[in-house]
């Protein structure tokens, strides 16, 4: 388990240092993200590589684990609102009224557009 | 300190222990009551945890700095778990290698979408131009949000409640809504959720359905590289 959640902290690591080093905007941790996906692909090519949180699903399970409880981790992010009554006082409604239209009018543009693009583009083989 | 319960109190309250344990046990309970609801969307954990500790730190005058020096530990943890959804990526690569494509188209709608949607409305509404400035980025990860928000020469802890409240209430409509419209391909469902509403959305979405989970994940990773880009340009156009 510490070697897997090392080898999660290192892919967040070097993800950092890359967004840094070339100025991306994405947050490193995503950067991470994928260098775990290509680890972990690269593993299935080359056995060498099935080695130490790489194998037994150590890297998988530990990764689970956190995943499991996302949601607690938005939580001391959240409690941030407190600092910020003075405005919502001032314009809360206004803000919380356009928001809430914005993620709904977000979320069916989406949804449909994803729903037609898949129909259009992959003919056929489409699960519902 | 044993015949004066003020002290422990003053000592406590300036360790980070108490804080870190208020903000898990609470989560426990909130999220034991999310699942005796069968994960209603208005029991949602996230919520009921904010403005019970919210309440909690007003009721004994804490500070949010004191409260996030103990909360901190499990904020940190935010960075791997976004790392650990190489893993669902992973297993279900086939599933999202097959679905490329809508999944691009979906994106650029969906992000010009949500920065549109709250410039024009904000503006409608005459907020002053720093709050507009401030909620544009609203549908991304705080981090990249805040970010954006500092370029533009915003508020970003403004922009960060604004973050929080998107994510929330994405997350409490995201199901209803989908059911509503009757759409049942969860690749879909999960994407809308990860970009209008970004990690608490993906919470949500794993809580759901595992395919959801994932796209949700791709959605949220995305969108925040299409925001970056988009705010600053929808900014320059809409507001005068």
């Amino acid at each position: 388990m510490i070697a897997s959640l090392s080898l999660i902290l290192l892919c967040q690591l070097v993800g950092e240092i890359i967004v840094r080093g070339i100025g991306v905007p994405v947050p490193g941790p995503v950067i991470g993200a994928v260098l775990l996906l290509l680890l972990l692909l690269a593993r299935d090519r080359f056995a060498i590589l099935a080695r130490g949180p790489l194998q037994e699903g150590g890297v998988e399970n530990t990764s689970r684990g956190l995943l499991a409880n996302l949601s607690l981790l938005f939580v001391p992010a959240g409690v941030g609102v407190v600092q910020k009554l003075d405005l919502l006082a001032e314009h809360g409604i206004a803000i919380m009224l356009i928001l809430a239209v914005s993620v709904v009018v977000t979320l069916l543009a989406t949804v449909v557009t994803f729903r037609i693009a898949s129909r259009l583009l992959t003919r056929g083989q489409d699960t519902p | 300190m044993k015949d004066n319960p003020f002290s422990l109190w003053v000592y406590l309250s300036q360790s980070p222990l108490l804080w870190l344990t208020l903000t898990v046990l609470t989560y426990a309970f909130a999220d034991a009551f999310s699942l005796a609801t069968k994960r209603h969307p208005l029991a949602n954990p996230v919520l009921h945890s904010v403005w019970i500790i919210g309440a909690f730190l007003l009721l004994t005058g804490t500070s949010y700095t004191t409260y996030f020096a103990g909360a901190q530990f499990v904020h940190f943890l935010l960075g791997p778990a976004t790392v650990a959804l190489a893993i669902p990526l992973y297993e279900n690569r086939k599933t999202v290698a097959a679905a490329i494509l809508p999944m691009l188209v979906a994106l650029v709608v969906g992000s010009v979408s949500a920065i549109v949607s709250v410039v024009v409305l904000a503006e409608v509404a005459g907020l002053p131009r720093a709050v507009i400035l401030s909620i544009a980025p609203k549908s991304v990860t705080a981090g990249v949000a805040m970010g954006i928000s500092d370029t533009l020469h915003a508020d970003p802890s403004l922009t960060a409640v604004a973050v929080i409240l998107t994510g929330i209430m994405g997350a409490i409509i995201v199901t209803p809504l989908m059911n509503r419209v009757g759409i049942t391909d969860f690749r879909a469902r999960g994407f809308a959720a990860g970009l209008a509403a970004h990690g608490i959305g993906t919470a949500r979405a794993f809580q759901v359905d595992p395919v959801a989970g994932v796209f949700s994940g791709i959605a949220l990773g995305l969108n925040a590289l299409v925001t970056s880009l988009l705010v600053p340009l929808a900014v320059t156009l809409l507001l005068k």
